[in-house]
């Protein structure tokens, strides 16, 4: 009988340090087994529990996109016992991955539309993989324009700064990078906190979707900014964070009212959390 | 479906030819209380209890569970990959089940499988399990089956039900499970006559001790936002100590945690029951809680057994009527009376 609780074997193929604080690095994963890469179908929005034996397991936001073929990757903030365990682990060492789990980003609603980005932090992982997919060339063209605002405290605290000057030079994609402040004479992108940065640069909500991930305080004050700019509820989309353990809707951990965050999202629309208890 | 007769002096040979084919779990007194455990001996088998302490939901998912085992030794090219652990799935039957805890299974069925995802340890237990059930002839104080969707007699989640008539156990077959089980007994007697009316009766009167004690209709035409506003959670949680018994005892807490174990180079992976009344249970890596006081736990349990779980799968409450939390709560939370809050009580300001 199939175990969803049993993690695939997988190869740490590359670590990179993403931010000046170095608490967040980036593990570049490498399936052991052919067939498990195969059975690892996945959406941009999902995450997967990353496991390591003796310490435990942690449920992560899939980075990659599934037009990245050969890897995957997770972006992953040092806070506690498993994740202090894996900012020392090196490449080549073994561990697992279990997914992928929970729902995504609605792609299927998404197309046509216009797409609004808006991230803080390090809540920026599904991001990327989303902008990813949707540049990727056999997909750009079932999307409208795509805006993406995002922000960290400070220029050195930005994930995927590399990517990030990429996609700025394109002309398929509007990016608003900014920081909350900077002492950087060179710094050449915004300042100003990410609702300050979505009220100037105004993202027009006709035909449009916005998906918004980041730190609470970020989210509450953004939202009646979308709000302003004639985004309906039913149109804004989130992701949420719940103590996890199973990652299958069994254990019971991340239940808010009749649904299982791990399952039944973590993708949830402004309109369906408004029907459930403000408890997350 | 059959029925046959078994007295009561001729039940331990059926019991031993029983333990002949099957493992055989029954309620065994131990120190004060009963509990379920396999039988070593017939004899061990005490049928004249009112219910188990514990809840038998250990029988498909135990307190503690090895999921896994690994091995973090140096240079083995196995090291940090987790393997299966083998398990034992003979057939096996629980005996003396009362209805209502027989039922908790099928209510926490849902939870387990589900189209997407099936946990492998309770589907195999549970087809590998036939329930022998003890209909409840004199009910406690505590128990409410009857307003829960079960009942003292309830045969839904039962293979066969032993009914007390004194002398002897009528035994009534449900399932074709429970059929062939009957049909490989040997023992068994004819039922003797007015036995099957006999057993009706106490049926009747069990369920009239029972009654029905609250009424969830009303839960159902109010928002889950606005039975969670309700001011009533303060008073409800005012003397919660939050010790988790009522999760530990009750029959549909099924709530675990996964925790992995480390004995020099060897480790396993193991899943034990956890608590939503524990502060820890919640507790984000990066520090939030979103359940951060007593009141949102407390209202945790009560919302999710009879509130969001009925709204999730449009049928039953996950609370069965067995009375544990009742009989053991230490300052004495009544989920009867907070049923009935949550029925009752106007939520809107006066």
């Amino acid at each position: 009988m199939n175990n969803p609780y049993l993690p695939y074997p997988v190869k740490i193929d590359s670590v990179v340090t993403e931010t000046e604080d170095r608490n967040l690095k980036t593990f570049k994963l490498v399936f052991l087994n052919p067939d498990d890469e195969a059975g690892f179908n996945y959406t941009p929005g999902q995450f997967a529990e990353l496991s390591i034996a003796g310490l435990g397991e942690i449920p992560i936001g899939i980075a990659t996109s599934p037009t990245e073929k050969g890897y995957i990757m997770f972006t992953v903030n040092k806070v506690g016992k498993v994740t202090n365990h894996l900012h020392n682990m090196q490449a080549g060492e073994i561990m697992g991955v279990r997914g992928p789990l929970g729902n995504w980003y609605p792609w299927d609603v998404l197309e046509g539309k216009n797409v609004v980005i808006i991230g803080g932090g390090f809540a920026f992982t599904t991001l990327r993989s989303s902008i990813v997919y949707m540049l990727d060339s056999a997909n750009r063209s079932r999307f409208g324009d795509i805006t993406v605002v995002y922000g960290a405290r400070s220029p050195g605290l930005l994930l995927y700064k590399e990517e990030l000057a990429a996609w700025e030079q394109r002309d398929d994609i509007n990016m608003h990078i900014t920081v909350d402040g900077t002492d950087d004479p060179n710094w050449k992108y915004n300042i100003g906190f990410v609702p300050a940065i979505t009220k100037e640069k105004a993202p027009s909500s006709e035909n449009a979707y916005a998906i918004v991930c980041g730190p609470p305080i970020m989210i509450k004050f953004t939202l009646p900014v979308l709000t302003d700019l004639g985004f309906p509820a039913e149109r804004i989309i989130t992701s949420l964070e719940m103590r996890m353990k199973c990652g299958i809707g069994i254990c019971g951990r991340c239940n808010i009212g009749t649904e299982y965050v791990c399952k039944d999202g973590p993708v949830f629309t402004l309109e369906q959390l408004s029907r459930l208890p403000n408890e997350y | 479906m059959s029925e046959t007769y078994v007295s009561k002096e001729k039940l331990p040979g059926i019991v031993e030819q029983l333990m002949g084919t099957h493992r055989v779990f029954g309620p065994i007194l131990k120190g004060q209380y009963h509990q379920f455990a396999l039988l070593e001996e017939s004899a061990d088998l005490d049928l004249a209890f009112r219910n188990t302490r514990l809840s038998p939901k250990a029988l498909f998912h135990p307190h503690s569970e090895r999921m896994f085992e690994f091995t973090l030794e140096k240079g083995n090219p196995d090291a940090g990959i987790l393997k299966e652990v083998p398990k034992d799935y003979r057939s096996r039957i629980v005996l003396g089940i009362r209805p209502c805890d027989a039922y908790a299974f099928k209510l926490d069925d849902r939870n387990f499988i589900t189209d997407q995802f099936k946990d492998p340890w309770w589907v195999q237990r549970r087809e590998s399990t036939t329930l022998v059930g003890l209909a409840c002839n004199d009910p406690c104080s505590t128990c409410f089956c009857t307003s829960a969707g079960s009942g003292p007699f309830d045969t839904s989640s039962l293979d066969v039900l032993l009914v007390d008539l004194g002398e002897g156990y009528l035994l009534q077959a449900v399932t074709h499970k429970g059929e062939q089980l009957m049909g490989d007994l040997a023992g068994g007697e004819s039922v003797p006559e007015h036995c099957t009316e006999q057993a009706a009766a106490l049926k009747q009167s069990a369920e009239a001790q029972l009654g029905i004690q609250f009424n969830l209709d009303p839960v159902k035409q109010k928002s889950m936002v606005e039975l969670f506003d309700a001011p009533f959670w303060e008073d409800v949680q005012f003397s919660c100590i939050n010790c988790g018994t009522c999760t530990f005892l009750c029959p549909t807490c099924w709530c675990f945690d996964i925790q992995d174990e480390v004995y020099q180079s060897r480790g396993e992976r193991i899943r034990i029951w956890d608590s939503c009344m524990f502060p820890l249970f919640t507790l984000h890596g990066a520090g939030h809680n979103p359940r951060d006081q007593k009141l949102k736990r407390v209202r945790q349990r009560f919302m999710h057994k009879l509130k969001y779980y009925p709204d999730k799968y449009a049928d039953g409450i996950a609370c069965v009527g067995c009375g544990r939390c009742v009989q053991h709560c230490p300052v004495n939370i009544d989920i009867r009376q907070v049923a009935r809050l949550m029925a009752e009580s106007c939520v809107c300001p006066v």
